[in-house]
């Protein structure tokens, strides 16, 4: 085989406390190829490119490039061996220019020439396809943009060898397509690429080879073309699951919440909701699919109550007493008691609905304070609440009285949507539930969210996987810079079909009013 | 001489006084540390100045070189008080806000104790300022205070302005200040660019002091006003934008508003009661006040703090 190897780890563990992140892992990668390394949340995949991009220090085990043995031990030494790694999280400082950000931390000796820079830039972006401008700042750019600022920052800095983790997580289909034509370019220029990622179409679509990890520990590497979505699956998480989620048909659908016309503008002046309307039913899930930053969280703070929309209505059916209210006159408290509930989880998951510093008691006390007679507050009802989500879902906590802050993502996601939905709502919205969660997890709040549709409950589910919002919904919402641009059928529509109407500019949708109206 | 022109001319070697702080705070805020100690680290820069003064006043040594040595004096102990506040803030990750006020108070009282100590033959000490006022000592009567101060502290602006937006230190600088984790990821050593800004940022601040006691009022009784003026010389770093350049012009202003009580009842020719001068004093603040709200509803980024001023920077934290 003329293959050449390009970097090769060997026998390499990591361990975290008595935690093993990495347990004797073996790694080749060669030149000119794309190598997806594939696992669940949480099995080693980005401990182990870390360790090669400098970021962390291998316990034991050793790295070689080129053949050569070598100590990396800062994101600079990487460098020096030509490997660069794209985080999931964008490291760019907002306020600099592309071409700023490139040469941040670059000391090539020479003098500090920023129209040199500019030039380059353009350069190595028109080499292998990308769109940019070097001067154009990074508070004005797409998710997308910042990413190819990304690319260019390593390939500015010669790498040879590039780390993507999960480079896909914030783009649209579209988007990800067009990166994957740029990936395949740096491959026939002889780079060899690592990509992470727990998508299994796109190891298929873009890899030569994929390395599968499992719990730490390197099961295999196999060349794409004599594999599959099932033998991976298989090798990822150790045993045959049902990707299916259940999805019960809704029964007794009735109108729960009524939208109309919802008009919301920013502090800038520029609108994020415009005219938004539909109707969330009893017994369904309704999902929201848009890219992130659309809406969707100004829309579910609108139900809640948490800020107020410019025009439009947003009209309750109580089921209980039969009549419709407009939860646009109540304030935040008197929405709550009508049953409708926002378990909002934002991206730092304890900004909103939980105080990090207090225990799993004094969180579900945030939502029953105001009971009682006494002026003492009662610790007994929600201590027995908390023992009894921690039970139920399996929340991983030494006791109820451990600070939510000390808790893993995942644990932290369950007590926040089991106290909300021990609060027998009526509505239920749930925004990101599962961002950062492994696929047990995951089900495990699918399933909370599925049982909730069955007794009734009118269930809105925003969601950043469009695999599951597939899956999970019966009525999937399409949102794109604040206007409604698709309602679908959940069992109708494929993934591709959201990603077209997440991305319509206004400009479609208006041509696309016209045609409806003409028919 | 045109009064209006002797007012402007009169209000430039005070303006230098907040000059030097601002210079100092901007570098220091730019490398996202907000270092309210500015007062008390001029006040210490007098200080340490006059003390390196009252040493060498009785020995052989040249009376240029001991202008030169309690500059150089000022110079350290603003980088000792840097010092401080760095250790407390990049290395203890202290809460700035305190600290900062901490120094202040700190830096006041360490420089009345060591003034005290200085009172009964202070003004012998003073000598050393005519090699201050090089080069035009004895010129005109509005421009004898413009000494050598006064053009280092212009030359020092407008070195600080270059430096921040021409050069890879200055890059970096910024960088740090804007996002020190970026910069942290691409091997920028965050600590010592916070610590190195700091400390010169405070060595900047604490010649401000230094030019006020021994060279624009020439008493040492003058540490007294210092506290005061290095508020204002914070307040000029928001008036500015964080631009050394634009606060050369800032602080001339500040200093025309400063004095205003009693410049310009003259110059229009009426006459106002002096109990209101504490009052025309206040203008300042009231222009940085309005300058902050301009800025906030115009929301231009360029013209917003350094994203992380305040924040420390833990490197775990990703």
């Amino acid at each position: 085989m003329d293959k050449q190897v390009a970097l090769e780890m060997k026998n390499v563990s990591k361990y975290f406390g008595s935690l093993a992140a990495n347990k004797n892992v073996d790694l080749t990668v060669y030149r000119g190829e794309i190598l997806a390394i594939l696992g669940e949340n949480g099995c080693g995949k980005t401990t182990l490119m870390n360790m090669i991009a400098g970021i962390y220090y291998p316990d034991s085990g050793t790295i070689s490039v080129d053949g050569q043995e070598v100590v990396i031990k800062s994101p600079k030494d990487a460098f020096r061996h030509g490997i660069g790694m794209i985080h999931q999280h964008f490291k760019l400082v907002d306020l600099f220019t592309a071409a700023e950000n490139i040469v941040l931390g670059v000391d090539d000796g020479g003098r500090y020439n920023i129209k040199e820079v500019n030039s380059r830039v353009s350069e190595i972006a028109d080499r292998y396809g990308f769109n940019i401008d070097p001067k154009k700042k990074i508070y004005e750019m797409s998710v997308s943009e910042k990413q190819t600022v990304e690319i260019l920052k390593v390939l500015y800095r010669g790498a040879d060898i590039l780390i993507l983790d999960e480079p896909s997580a914030v783009l649209t289909p579209q988007e990800t397509d067009k990166l994957f034509d740029v990936l395949r370019r740096m491959r026939e220029d002889g780079k060899s690429i690592l990509i992470i990622t727990h998508k299994l179409h796109e190891v298929l679509s873009i890899s030569d080879r994929v390395a599968v990890l499992r719990k730490g520990e390197h099961i295999a590497t196999v060349e794409t073309a004599g594999t599959g979505t099932s033998e991976l699956t298989e090798m990822m998480v150790g045993k045959k699951v049902e990707l299916n989620i259940d999805r019960p048909e809704p029964e007794n659908v009735t109108a729960r919440l009524e939208i109309k016309g919802l008009s919301m503008t920013d502090a800038d002046g520029i609108k994020v909701l415009d005219n938004v309307s539909f109707t969330a039913r009893s017994g369904e899930i309704l999902g929201i699919a848009g890219i992130a930053g659309s809406g969707q969280r100004e829309l579910l703070e609108s139900i809640a109550g948490l800020c107020h929309p410019v025009t439009g209505e947003i009209l309750y059916h109580n089921p209980k007493t039969g009549k419709t209210e407009d939860l646009r006159d109540k304030d935040p408290v008197a929405i709550r008691e009508l049953g409708v509930r926002l378990s909002f989880v934002p991206e730092d998951r304890l900004g909103m609905g939980l105080v990090g510093n207090m225990d799993i008691v004094d969180n579900m006390m945030l939502r029953s304070y105001r009971r009682g007679n006494s002026m003492f507050v009662d610790r007994k009802k929600p201590g027995d609440l908390a023992k009894r989500i921690v039970d139920e879902l399996e929340v991983a906590t030494p006791n109820t009285r451990t600070p939510v802050r000390r808790l893993s993502g995942g644990n932290v996601q369950k007590v926040l949507v089991g106290r909300e939905i021990a609060a027998s709502p009526t509505v239920l919205m749930a925004a990101y539930p599962v961002r950062g969660l492994d696929i047990n997890s995951s089900y495990m709040i699918y399933n909370l969210l599925t049982e909730q549709k069955k007794k009734g409950v009118s269930v809105v589910f925003v969601g950043e996987d469009l695999d599951v919002l597939v899956e999970l919904c019966d009525r999937i919402m399409v949102i794109c810079a604040g206007r409604v641009t698709a309602m679908l059928d959940g069992r109708n529509t494929t993934k591709e079909e959201i990603g077209l109407y997440m991305t319509k500019t206004e400009r479609d949708s208006d041509e696309n009013k016209g045609k409806e109206s003409a028919q | 001489m045109n009064p209006f022109l002797d007012y402007l001319l009169t209000s430039i070697p005070l303006g230098m006084t907040f000059l030097f702080g601002c210079t100092g705070e901007i570098l220091t805020e730019k490398a996202g540390h907000l270092n309210l100690g500015i007062p008390g680290i001029m006040a210490m820069g007098g200080a340490t100045g006059c003390l390196a003064l009252k040493f060498l006043h009785n020995t052989s040594c040249p009376p240029a070189l001991i202008a030169i040595i309690s500059i150089l004096a000022a110079f350290a102990g603003g980088i000792a008080m840097g010092a401080i506040y760095s250790f407390l803030t990049v290395t203890l990750k202290a809460n700035q806000n305190v600290t900062g006020l901490a120094m202040t108070t700190f830096g006041v009282g360490t420089t009345k104790f060591i003034m005290s100590g200085m009172a009964t033959d202070a003004m012998q000490y003073l000598y050393a300022l005519d090699y201050f006022r090089f080069p035009f000592a004895e010129s005109t009567n509005a421009l004898k205070y413009c000494g050598i101060m006064v053009y280092l502290a212009i030359i020092i602006a407008l070195t600080a302005s270059f430096v921040l937006t021409k050069t890879r230190v200055g890059l970096h600088l910024r960088a740090v200040g804007e996002n020190p984790a970026t910069a942290d990821a691409v091997g920028i050593n965050v600590s010592l660019y916070k610590y190195t800004a700091t400390c010169i940022g405070s060595g900047i601040a604490a010649l401000g002091g230094l030019f006020y006691i021994m060279d624009y009022s020439g008493s040492y009784e003058a540490y007294k006003r210092i506290e005061e003026l290095g508020w204002l010389a914070v307040a000029l770093v928001i008036f500015t934008l964080w631009r050394p350049h634009l606060s050369i012009i800032g602080s001339v202003l500040f200093g025309m508003l400063y004095i205003a009580g009693s410049r310009i009842p003259t110059l229009l020719g009426i006459k106002l009661d002096i109990s209101a001068t504490p009052l025309l004093q206040m203008l300042p603040y009231a222009v940085t006040i309005i300058v902050l709200i301009v800025t906030s509803v115009r929301k231009k980024r360029e013209n917003q703090p350094p994203a992380s001023l305040g924040l420390p920077y833990f490197r775990e934290e990703r």
